[in-house]
């Protein structure tokens, strides 16, 4: 006869146990190995030459100058756009639209667009800003296509934030005499800024590793604006990002290039999500002040 | 001011608008041209030969299963994760796992497309190679098939599954696991009788949203999938929805551009079925 007092081992929990625990290492080990391959392979193409000149034929050089400059306009004007809009609905979200069928609805086409893949994007991108508004392959159509793309991130994120100010603060305005606009720009916001702040970044990750839908939009020339007046016209020619200069060099077999364009893309998704936690991180701070 | 606000909140509705109108204004012209049966059921894809072909059926079947077999590598190894992180992992691991299943879903396609090239697809070439050793009838792909294809789908959606399957594991109540465990269960037990249980419909949608995931996703699978218009079987060089548009719309024009579109509209309304199922999982799951 077994005993009571003796605790009864299943060999299947033992089983379903190691599967688990293998699972989340696997998972680890995954990102730890892509890093590491990554690294390796991809250190040696780093240099001077690559990390500050554009590739030219006549001197048999390859550099991602013209495709560093490019993702840093698509950025710039994807967020110039994307972030006021943003920003905008989730107030109106949150602030002044009252629950009902309106707010649903946004919600589902917020919802809708953000499970839209990117190569849709690229083909609405295309037809719409390309074809249609007579953009063609260029910077602007790039940046208005992920502007939509970006778009529920942002508003989500800072809905979120928005949602975290306490409604005694809107409540002690509002018994001051403010206006409606008035809290909203004076308390709410600048309340969640740093809400606002972590949506910014996180669409900024999301922008630095697109492809699909960039590469019929923003076209891939890996050119620098000819000069400093050329700056602003920039905007209407065609620039290839860092992702997509991977998949160039990659079609072309230049393994070095394509690893070494991984490894700074690679570099910059570590330091944007590093970035996220230091922020994040603050108002987790602050927040438990508060309480 | 809230009629600007108004305005920018009517700005989702307007894309999502837009982007309907638009994808079915450009794809479904071709369809009419070709013939819906002709298109949707027609196997020989030739836009370029003298008398063009444009059939999608397995353009089509190929995004079906290699979606599905994505998943079925994939979300048992996210769920199981996602139970590592919320039910048994201590703490220290938690913190080193967590972190790593963020950066996995940060890292840009076109990297897991790299990696695929050059690790999946040579190992999947030595398979492939000891497995039609002398099969004459075999038409070798180099590595780069549907399997390479899943193999590099089933790593990308893992983030996904595991982030919304963790939190739905969170969600469930703690009383659950302590009344399991007054009955005497034990932790794993517990996990698979009761928590994963509990958490069911959260799960689902996790693995909805995988779906939605793997189906759309375009520059990774570009380059391993080989990209012939084949049957989808392990070992034949195929070509999903995506792809297709991605390796020709860049020579295309006239009818084969519009025919590419069709593809687009095709994929857009998987998409949307899958928006639509899993808008009501995630109402359900709201609702419990």
């Amino acid at each position: 006869m077994e005993s009571l007092y003796v605790k009864k081992k299943r060999p299947s929990d033992a089983i379903l146990s190691g599967l688990i625990y293998f699972s989340g290492i696997l998972t680890t080990a995954l990102l730890a190995g892509i890093i590491i391959y990554i690294a390796v392979n991809g250190i040696g193409s780093i240099d001077p030459t690559f990390l500050t000149t554009i590739k030219s034929v006549a001197k048999g050089t390859f550099g991602i100058l013209g495709y560093m400059v490019n993702t840093l306009y698509i950025i710039v004007i994807t967020l110039l756009i994307a972030t006021p809009v943003g920003i905008g609905a989730a107030v109106y979200l949150t602030e002044y639209a009252k629950r009902g069928r309106l707010v649903s609805f946004i919600e589902f086409a917020t919802e809708t667009l953000s499970g839209i893949p990117s190569i849709i994007f690229g083909l609405f991108g295309m037809a719409f800003f390309g074809q249609t508004c007579h953009m063609g392959f260029s910077v602007l159509c790039g940046s208005l296509t992920l502007t939509l793309m970006i778009l529920p991130i942002i508003i989500r994120t800072t809905q979120e934030s928005l949602k975290t100010v306490p409604e005694s603060y809107r409540l002690g305005a509002l018994g001051m005499g403010a206006e409606k606009w008035r809290i909203i720009r004076t308390i709410v916001i600048p309340s969640s800024l740093q809400g606002i702040v972590t949506a910014v970044i996180l669409a900024v990750g999301r922008i630095v590793g697109e492809s699909a839908a960039l590469l019929f939009t923003a076209g891939s020339s890996y050119l620098l604006p000819k000069s400093a007046a050329g700056i602003f016209p920039h905007i209407m020619e065609s620039g290839g990002t860092l992702t997509i200069g991977l998949y160039l060099e990659m079609s072309e077999g230049n393994k070095a290039n394509a690893f070494g364009i991984a490894l700074v893309l690679i570099v910059l998704v570590l330091a944007i999500n590093a970035l996220t936690k230091l922020v994040t991180g603050r108002i987790a701070k602050k927040q438990g002040k508060q309480n | 001011m809230s009629v600007v606000f108004f305005v920018c909140g009517g700005g989702a509705i307007a894309a999502v608008l837009a982007i309907t109108v638009y994808m079915i204004a450009c794809g479904f012209p071709a369809l009419t041209k070709i013939g819906v049966l002709d298109m949707l059921f027609g196997t020989v894809w030739a836009p370029t030969a003298a008398e063009p072909k444009f059939g999608i059926l397995y353009i089509i079947l190929t995004s079906i299963v290699g979606t599905m077999l994505a998943i079925v590598i994939g979300v048992p190894i996210a769920v199981l994760t996602a139970v590592f992180l919320s039910e048994t992992a201590p703490k220290p691991m938690t913190r080193i796992v967590k972190p790593a299943v963020e950066l996995l879903a940060g890292i840009p396609s076109v990297v897991y497309g790299l990696l695929g090239i050059l690790i999946v697809k040579p190992v999947i070439y030595h398979i492939e190679a000891a497995i039609y050793a002398g099969d004459a009838t075999h038409q070798m792909t180099g590595g780069a098939n549907l399997i390479s294809a899943v193999l590099v789908l089933a790593i990308m959606i893992l983030p996904t599954v595991v982030n919304v399957s963790e939190t739905s594991l969170r969600a469930v109540p703690q009383h659950l696991r302590n009344s399991s465990y007054a009955l005497g269960a034990t932790r794993v037990g517990t996990v698979f009788k009761v928590t994963l249980p509990a958490a069911r419909s959260g799960i689902i949608s996790a693995v909805v949203l995988g779906v939605g995931r793997a189906i759309g996703e375009a520059m990774a699978i570009t380059m391993v999938a080989g990209n012939s218009v084949n049957l989808p079987l392990p070992f034949n060089s195929v070509r999903f929805l995506t792809t297709g548009i991605v390796s020709e719309m860049s020579y295309s024009s006239g009818l084969h551009r519009e025919a590419l579109f069709t593809i687009g509209l095709v994929l857009f309304a998987f998409i949307m079925v899958i928006n639509i199922v899993l808008n009501t999982t995630l109402k359900k799951a709201g609702e419990e």
